[in-house]
């Protein structure tokens, strides 16, 4: 076998299918901006929770989130946050991939941002404008959108912008795609990005997941659903995946980027190869709008579909990162999900969910925590569930709660969410 | 992966303001302005309202309609009538396994409660206080239900039993090409077998329109057709509510159930060229190429209205496709941003079933990015 051909059959995956390789990864969260920082803060158990300063929070129920303080924008509005957040990550996973020249990334963009809306700073700035001194309507925003002194603020809050900003930056190729499957965005961004590597397509792709929507309004929304942790004092406790007294999520921000590779293009221009999408599952769950079907079978479907799609067994998984948001129902769901894909193996095979640090970074998490799983796999250290102080006995799983160095060669990462929404990925060291 | 199959409609569901389903768009197609044209309860801005409907036919729970806002409920209509017309409906087990994409905006607002806090600001003291405490009593905590862009997917499993898994691609009239896109190239790169796919947008709520007139993109007057909204003080789109879904499938897979292939969905052709003078046309030509398009009977095109780059998408065709009758979109439903290609295609199709052409090109031009031009053709 001459080396080429050796290259060849390495190129594929089981199913013929061209492999899919990571070369470049990026991250955001309130932790700090980089791997380095995020994975000392990781390793090291610090929580990046703290009480919101971007805005008062007087009479909330909830005043603590994950917020990424230390990049900032004018006007400080969610897509703006979630374009810089997003700008960070792709900066540091293409520089670390070497890919294409500046400004001129050789593949697809597909990129998971918050749904974009008209925040309340802006909806007063029109009121105030359009002199009315009755009663604010629709009607006195519209004649004060129509003064044209507003006129930026179109491309700033329509769904498209963040993605063509990203796009015109790094070059990317084709028409990017803006993605939401809610809080598997990030996930769904980099199944997308596998897709279309293994379709021969392209031979690369920049996913990201971003989120900067920690404003009042997002906030309220999730507090009037009753999702949110209401343990203010102290914020970095408040966040306890799986405990038995564990009350609900807390905000988080932040992005992650990853460059995929056709495994064997990546090969041929001499790229370090930083780990494997090997596998990509998911499965819509038509029970509720918010909540999982009891039976957990979405979640379980989605679970072994990403196995299968990758070609690994359950028993070639060495740790899961969890989705554990830190929700009463989430964290049961998953555990039950879990516990019928791995069987008995599930009270010996560690699990631990990001979130407890840097919170549920939402439409990023996805992203965030595969770059975080793929840091796990370069260090062989498993970064905490911080603050499971108190198991519940219903969840008998091995929450890792010390970061626990242990080699780790396939991580299962699974992302839930509302909207029936479940995605789950296999990452590796080495093709399976 | 080296295998290419063939993509077919089998399915089509149309909702908007000339009614639903396939015979009352087609019977509305040479008409030259939209069915509903509604100057006053918007005014300055003519809006196309959707056409009464009886929700109850695809979604018979009114808890169900109760739960979603009037965007989810014309998507959730729209999908049930593609089940319909494909046959599937009945079919749990094909619906377990169908895959969808859905391109939508969302963030619908209440906007009596936008308003009363806007107003009550005002006069507030502490004005962070005061909206905290008006969005936790007076927002409906399921609002946010309807605002999340994923959630029309949600309901279409909820009520439909589409289950497989769902995407939603956001990003106005570049999203519903997208949709398009990457569903066929996963049906025809055999990633997936059979999906539904489509967009839904309500063009009657105050708050888009103030989106739209930053930007001086809305037409502010009433009706006219849209390649004839010249000089540039008469360009703009007006917005119409719409909803249109595809059920797709490999062709092998339609054949192996016995459904009836009303048309051939080829490559979707998209792109995002900065916008140049020039740039829009030029694009739209090396897409025309790529697609394959040899000689369409009709073109759809999705011209939105806006200068310039509807008269670029008007000179394209001129030249790509001479003395071919053109007709728009927003003539027949008005503008329904991430819904144009989804319709322009299923309106295609329809006519390649029903009307025997051989082959239709749908173009979509963004009112600010993307282009997208889509081959129908016979099956």
């Amino acid at each position: 076998m001459t080396n080429q051909s050796f290259r060849d059959a390495k190129g594929r995956d089981a199913k013929g299918r061209p492999l899919v390789a990571v070369t470049g990864l990026g991250i955001v969260t309130s932790l700090g901006q980089g791997q380095a920082d995020n994975w000392a803060a990781l390793t090291a158990g610090r929580s990046g929770i703290h009480a919101i300063r971007r805005f008062p929070t007087d009479g909330l129920r909830t005043r603590i989130a994950g917020t990424v303080d230390f990049l900032d924008t004018a006007p400080l509005v969610a897509p703006a946050l979630s374009q810089r957040f997003a700008e960070a990550a792709a900066d540091e996973a293409i520089a670390q991939s070497g890919i294409g020249r500046p400004g001129d990334f050789p593949g697809a963009l597909f990129i998971a941002v918050p749904p974009v809306e008209i925040e309340w700073p802006q909806r007063q700035a029109l009121a105030e404008a359009s002199g009315q001194t009755g009663p604010i309507t629709y009607t006195d925003l519209q004649r004060a959108a129509a003064s044209r002194r507003f006129d930026p603020w179109h491309d700033l809050f329509i769904f498209g912008t963040v993605a063509d900003q990203i796009a015109d930056r790094f070059g990317t190729k084709g028409s990017p795609i803006s993605l939401s499957t809610a809080c598997s965005s990030g996930a769904t961004a980099i199944q997308l990005g596998v897709e279309a590597i293994r379709r021969g397509e392209v031979t690369a792709a920049l996913c990201i997941g971003t989120d900067g929507s920690v404003n009042p309004e997002s906030l309220i929304r999730f507090s009037l659903l009753s999702a949110l942790s209401t343990q203010n004092d102290p914020p970095e406790a408040a966040s306890k995946p799986f405990s038995k007294n564990r009350d609900g999520f807390v905000m988080g921000e932040g992005a992650g980027a990853l460059v995929l590779e056709d495994a064997q293009a990546a090969r041929a221009r001499g790229a370090k190869i930083l780990g494997y999408v090997l596998g990509c599952g998911e499965k819509g769950d038509g029970f509720h709008r918010t909540r999982s079907s009891p039976d957990g079978a979405p979640g379980i479907a989605a679970i072994r579909a990403a196995l299968d799609d990758a070609g690994t067994e359950p028993d070639a998984i060495d740790t899961v990162n969890a989705h554990g948001t830190s929700t009463p129902e989430n964290d049961k769901m998953e555990a039950m999900s879990c516990a019928a894909v791995f069987g008995d193996r599930i009270r010996a095979l560690p699990v631990s969910s990001n979130k407890s640090m840097i919170g549920h970074t939402l439409t990023a998490a996805g992203a965030v925590e595969a770059v975080i799983s793929l840091l796990t796999i370069a260090h062989g250290r498993i970064p905490p569930t911080i603050n499971y102080a108190v198991p519940d006995p219903a969840i008998p799983l091995d929450i890792v709660a010390q970061a626990r160095d242990v080699p780790v060669r396939r991580v299962l990462s699974n992302s839930f969410g509302f909207g029936g929404q479940n995605t789950c990925l296999v990452l590796a060291d080495e093709p399976a | 992966m080296s295998e290419f199959r063939d993509v077919v409609v089998t399915g089509i569901g149309l909702v908007s303001c000339a009614g639903e389903g396939i015979a009352a768009h087609l019977a509305a197609l040479g008409a030259g302005a939209p069915a509903r044209t509604d100057t006053e309860t918007f005014a300055p801005y003519t809006v196309h309202p959707v056409a009464p409907l009886a929700l109850d036919g695809q979604i018979p729970k009114k808890s169900d309609q109760r739960q979603m806002e009037p965007w989810q409920r014309l998507g959730v209509y729209a999908a049930g009538l593609a089940l319909e017309s494909a046959g599937v409906k009945g079919d749990a087990e094909l619906k377990g396994r169908m895959h969808l994409v859905v391109s939508a905006g969302g963030g619908e607002r209440d906007t009596a409660v936008d308003g009363a806090i806007l107003t009550g600001l005002r006069a507030a003291e502490d004005t962070g206080a005061y909206l905290n405490e008006h969005l936790q009593n007076d927002l409906r905590p399921t609002l946010f239900l309807a605002q999340l862009s994923n959630l029309l997917a949600g309901n279409i499993g909820i009520v439909h039993g589409v289950t497989g898994a769902s995407r939603t691609f956001m990003g106005e009239e570049a999203a519903g090409t997208d949709a398009l896109r990457i569903a066929q190239a996963r049906i025809a790169s055999g990633q997936v077998d059979c999906m539904l796919v489509g967009g839904s947008y309500s063009a009657e709520r105050p708050d888009v329109m103030v989106i739209h007139e930053m930007g001086g993109y809305l037409r502010a007057r009433d009706f006219r057709p849209v390649f004839d909204r010249v000089p540039e003080d008469e360009a703009g789109f007006i917005l119409g509510s719409a909803a249109a879904f595809l059920v797709l499938e490999a062709a092998e897979h339609a054949a192996s159930r016995g459904a009836r292939a009303l048309a051939r969905l080829g490559p979707v052709g998209s792109d995002r060229t900065k916008r140049a003078p020039g740039s829009t046309e030029a694009s739209l030509a090396a897409l025309w190429a790529a697609t394959g398009l040899a000689a369409p009977d009709v073109v759809i095109a999705g011209a939105t209205g806006v200068a310039p780059v509807t008269a670029e998408e008007g000179a394209a065709l001129a030249r790509l496709a001479p003395g071919v009758s053109v007709t728009a979109l927003g003539d027949l439903t008005g503008h329904s941003l991430e819904t144009t290609a989804p319709f322009g295609v299923a309106l295609a199709a329809a006519l390649v079933s029903e009307k025997g052409l051989r082959e239709v090109a749908v173009t979509v031009v963004g009112h600010r990015r993307g282009e997208g031009v889509i081959r129908v053709t016979a099956a």
